[in-house]
């Protein structure tokens, strides 16, 4: 299944780094959170749009995950040729990542 | 009864709507109501503005702004704390001054906190860009900025000297709610715990609509009722910090425990050390729970010693960027969306066009996904929109790429439709740290006193 079956997500950004939450609905699914999106995971997800490290945060009692991923927005919002310079919408294709069936 | 505090988020960008601003000064039983209206960038293109015109340099939308609300916020003695100054705080308080007398409220009383413009003392010192680690001095003549990020120290003096409105230039966002937190509450500076919690409400309240179910609604995930109408947010804060999120009754939107999430975790990075000019605020540990019906209890922000230096945010002229479009349609568009590419790249070789990054696409196709385009897509798009954006040293080299692209109605593919085209001037911004000493907030009152009617 996709990722967009049990979780939301929104990003953010500072500089060239890209900030993607990722956010279960339900507090039980977020055990297959953490274990089927890792960093490298999500690195890979994104190969072609995030040049830098991936880094990720876990935040259990709320059910969510904190993706940073650095040299991610072709220079940052201020002076990237990118359509979505703010790469709001990196969001979203996260949620298109397929992790195994509950 | 344990005191607590009503403060509501005005806006959570400078274009933001209007109505919902003035539906929590009327309905809110508020008692502050703040507008985060200052991206990263807007400072230095406020002061380009300032520079062009030494009246000008605030927020576009002030007037509106204040035209809409104050009547109300005096009428319900609502305080109001905003970073619409940009690069001229002090021009925009005599602009409000102005409107409230305007309006029959004379007595109002409007502060100005600058002393964040720091360019002087940055370029006096040998500092360095935080991003790529080279010298601020690199960038030469083509600084056009550098702010630093004030805490909330200035915001409470001016509270504190009794101020009904505050207008700063660039100060940490959360700063715009803490400060009222501070004041009222008698938060000492170094309780750091509290500082933290009190960072997290600020956090919640920065992007105002953003939770109270703005973006946020996806059509049979998350269903969000009457965003046409949607009520921006009220922290009803009590003196441990501790906060409930909740909007007027009756308005657009939602307050859930997931739109309170995902305000939560918005850009903030490592979650255990968000960094502001106040406290290195750890949200490792916070608690979200759903209350009621649109009303989310969220707890157990904590704090750890600010930070010695202070971010400062330089605007530089940093290129020019060119764009134009057109879109094919109908049997073979895209066929037709690359091969105005190929011609277009083609072109600026042959004409030796000047630029130094290039980017060409297919909306519609790949604009947003890059190599993610859907892999198991076989038919073709019924339409694609050619984009080619490049990056230049000068305005005119921009024009050029625009009207290359335009010149495929004559000399491209066939059926090339919507051509357009632009070239802007690109104001980017670095950081740099700079030692919090070298800082100097300051607080200006323009007084009823001081204005010859």
């Amino acid at each position: 299944m996709k990722l967009h079956e049990i979780a939301h997500s929104r990003a953010g950004d500072k500089g060239d780094t890209s900030n993607l939450s990722l956010i279960a609905y339900h507090r039980d699914d977020y055990a297959l959170l953490e274990r089927h999106v890792t960093a490298e995971r999500v690195r890979a997800h994104f190969a072609g749009i995030v040049h830098g490290e991936v880094v990720r945060y876990t935040l259990p009692h709320l059910g969510a995950l904190n993706f940073v991923m650095r040299d991610a927005l072709s220079g940052g919002v201020t002076r990237s040729l990118a359509l979505d310079a703010h790469g709001k919408c990196l969001s979203s294709l996260l949620l298109a990542l397929e992790i195994p069936d509950r | 009864m344990m005191k607590s505090l009503r403060i509501g988020g005005g806006a959570g960008y400078s274009g933001d709507r209007i109505e919902p601003a003035v539906e929590l000064a009327a309905n809110g039983k508020l008692d502050y109501l703040i507008f985060e209206c200052l991206a990263e960038r807007t400072i230095a293109i406020a002061q380009q503005a300032k520079m062009r015109d030494p009246a000008a340099g605030y927020d576009p939308l002030l007037e509106a702004r204040m035209r809409a609300v104050l009547p109300l916020c005096a009428q319900n003695r609502i305080r109001v704390v905003t970073n619409m100054g940009a690069a001229n705080p002090r021009a925009a308080a005599a602009k409000t001054r102005a409107i409230a007398r305007e309006l029959g409220l004379p007595d109002l009383r409007v502060a100005a906190v600058d002393g964040d413009d720091v360019l002087e003392a940055l370029l006096a010192g040998d500092y360095r860009i935080a991003d790529n680690g080279e010298p601020v001095a690199s960038l030469g003549e083509r600084i056009v900025s550098a702010n630093a990020y004030l805490g909330v120290q200035p915001l409470v003096q001016a509270l504190a000297a009794g101020a009904d409105v505050v207008i700063t230039g660039r100060v940490a966002d959360p700063a715009l709610a803490l400060a009222p937190l501070v004041h009222e509450f008698g938060w000492r500076l170094d309780d750091w715990d509290r500082l933290g919690q009190g960072t997290v409400v600020g956090h919640l309240l920065e992007c105002a609509g953003q939770i109270t179910g703005g973006y946020y609604a996806d059509p049979g995930r998350k269903d969000v009722p009457g965003l046409a109408r949607l009520g921006f947010p009220i922290a009803e804060v009590a003196e441990d910090g501790s906060v409930v999120i909740t909007k007027v009754a009756g308005s657009g939107g939602m307050v859930t425990v997931g739109t309170c999430s995902e305000q939560l975790l918005y850009e903030i990075h490592d979650p255990a050390a968000y960094m502001t000019p106040d406290v290195v605020a750890d949200f490792s540990g916070v608690q979200i729970v759903e209350e009621g019906p649109d009303r989310v209890r969220i707890s157990g922000g904590r704090g750890k010693p600010r930070p010695a230096s202070l971010k400062v945010s330089i605007g530089y002229v940093d290129s020019y960027v060119g764009e134009g479009q057109i879109s094919y349609a109908g049997p073979g568009a895209a066929a037709r969306g690359q091969l105005a590419i190929d011609i277009v790249e083609e072109r600026l070789q042959l004409t030796g066009a000047r630029y130094s990054e290039l980017r060409a696409e297919l909306i519609g196709m790949n604009a947003i996904s890059g190599q993610m385009a859907l892999p198991e897509r076989t038919g073709e798009p019924s339409e694609v929109r050619v984009r080619i954006a490049a990056r230049t040293g000068s305005l005119q080299e921009a024009t050029v790429i625009g009207n290359e692209v335009e010149a495929l109605y004559t000399c491209g593919p066939a059926g090339g439709g919507g051509a357009t085209r632009s070239a802007r001037q690109v104001v980017a911004v670095l950081s740099a740290l700079i030692p919090r000493d070298l800082v100097r907030p300051a607080v200006h009152f323009e007084e009823p006193q001081d204005e010859t009617a």
